[in-house]
């Protein structure tokens, strides 16, 4: 799924979250933005997915413009936000006809929790939520899956795991992703392409020229994990008294529209 | 082990009152002894008597339930989901709402006579509004990030509501249901108190008229069962609805 953004905007009141973005993403591309929070990463995935309609230029998707929700992508939010209520399975298959149901085992199985299909949410660790999570966005097929911090509250080891676990099934189904993270690591790792998100735009990007899967402690993955981390340093470092409130202006912009949004419609 | 130990203290009370009212300390027109009562429950039970006045009991109890609750359910609902509903109805809902259900008894009588609509109206009243409140504010506080999920992942309009905003919801719902069942009972006592010719009220203002104590204080330990019983089905239903709450399940 090829993306193209031109000229995005997404302001609340008289405040600018994205503010003339460009950005063209190739399809089955692993895209990273990173960025300090409140630089407008989340809102940038919430337009993409359709949560959030742009107050000024416009998305394609394969050459067509898009407004609102579509059926070919998913999202992965911070938090598994799994229903409480429904199995493993049954959560996996949200919103899946009766037909389709065999495809919630095929991917449950390909993210190792099979076993654990009649289980209730609430008794499955953080890891294995959020692993679950990822069956439920990928039981669709998408063409385009937009991760919104999906490993932050995981512990390290866990978090390594699960990037693997993405890499893996990212590689198998060809699907055009974009990560939101604030962990330059994570973005090194996974990504074809970092871009950090600054005062409401992007202010670099790098190609991430490594083999797959990534090793860790290679030189070569420390020194672009160690370049883009001086990029957000020295960006934010620079940024003289007056512009930081700017930027928690802008920050709490972002928390306003997350609770606004968060109201049912 | 803690079914046992939750039958001690009553165990204890009722074996102290019996050997209190054996050595003569406690007047039996003032409280009959628990052998007494008892014998009275065991009379009644044969005469049949007792299960005619149940039943009449537990008819009103359950129609009432049953009205009240499934008008409170359809209108928390269509106060949650709809903020036109809600404009319309929510501020006269309130405000009938601080009216205690019992002072229009008069006004029922007058309305309904003191054959069983008018009981059956007034329990269904007294169900209604918890049920309401319940169901409101359960919808009301649907957890958003999870509609916001749905909404990703297709649900929209119906399938929304049936699998992310009621479920959401019940755990609250039940609440009112307990809630309203007691005061099912507590206003069919006072229903059948004031006007009745059957129900296990009826039963307790005629033995009084006879100074049966024992048939008193019977009809008073039926009510408590009855109350008993209902809570326990309740609690039953509960916990086959929510078996997904973290509450209900065993590590």
């Amino acid at each position: 799924m090829r993306i193209e953004i031109s000229q995005l905007s997404k302001r609340y009141d008289t405040r600018a979250v994205i503010s003339n973005l460009d950005l063209n993403i190739q399809s089955g591309e692993f895209v990273a933005v990173v960025g300090a929070s409140g630089s407008g990463k989340s809102t940038l995935l919430r337009l993409l997915v359709g949560l959030e309609v742009p107050t000024g230029g416009s998305i394609s998707v394969d050459g067509k413009y898009i407004r609102g929700l579509n059926a070919n992508s998913r999202m992965m939010f911070q938090d598994a936000r799994l229903l409480p209520w429904k199995t493993v399975i049954g959560n996996v298959a949200l919103g899946l006809s009766r037909a389709e149901i065999d495809r919630g085992t095929e991917v449950l199985n390909r993210v190792g929790l099979l076993d654990r299909h009649r289980d209730w949410p609430s008794v499955l660790s953080g890891g294995q939520r959020q692993r679950v999570a990822l069956a439920r966005a990928l039981a669709r097929n998408p063409r385009l899956l937009l991760l919104d911090e999906p490993l932050a509250s995981l512990d390290a080891l866990t978090r390594i795991e699960m990037q693997a676990l993405i890499e893996k099934l990212w590689i198998a189904s060809k699907f055009t992703a974009v990560l939101v993270t604030h962990d330059c690591g994570e973005a090194v790792a996974l990504a074809d392409r970092v871009l950090l998100l600054e005062n409401a735009t992007i202010a670099m990007e790098t190609k991430v020229p490594l083999p797959r899967p990534r090793d860790r402690t290679a030189r070569e993955f420390a020194q672009l994990e160690g370049q883009v981390l001086r990029h957000i340093l020295a960006n934010r470092q620079l940024v003289p008294a007056s512009k930081t409130t700017t930027t928690n202006r802008v920050s709490r912009a972002d928390n306003g529209n997350a609770q606004e949004a968060g109201k049912p419609a | 082990m803690r079914i046992a130990s939750s039958w001690i203290v009553p165990v204890a009370i009722i074996a102290t009152w019996q050997i209190l009212s054996s050595t003569g300390h406690l007047s039996a027109r003032i409280l009959p002894a628990p052998s007494a009562v008892v014998s009275a429950a065991v009379r009644l039970a044969r005469s049949g008597e007792l299960l005619v006045h149940l039943q009449a009991s537990a008819e009103r109890a359950g129609l009432g339930f049953a009205i009240g609750g499934s008008v409170g359910l359809v209108l928390g609902i269509a106060s949650g989901t709809s903020k036109l509903f809600e404009n319309l109805t929510d501020s006269s809902i309130q405000m009938i709402r601080n009216i205690p259900h019992l002072a229009l008894l008069p006004l029922i009588i007058l309305w309904l006579g003191i054959d069983e609509s008018a009981k059956v109206a007034l329990v269904a009243l007294g169900v209604f509004f918890p049920i309401y409140i319940n169901t409101f504010y359960g919808i009301r506080n649907a957890d958003p990030d999870l509609i916001e999920m749905a909404r990703v992942y297709g649900l929209n309009g119906f399938s929304l509501f049936y699998q992310v905003v009621f479920p959401g919801a019940l755990p609250s719902i039940m609440v009112g249901v307990r809630y309203s069942l007691g005061i099912a009972w507590l206003t069919l006592i006072v229903a059948e108190t004031i006007a009745a010719t059957s129900g296990i009220g009826y039963l307790a203002m005629n033995a009084r008229e006879f100074m049966q104590t024992d048939v008193v204080v019977l009809a008073i330990l039926m009510y408590a069962l009855l109350g008993k019983l209902s809570d326990t089905i309740s609690r039953i239903v509960e916990r086959k609805l929510l078996v997904w709450h973290p509450v209900y399940q065993t590590p």
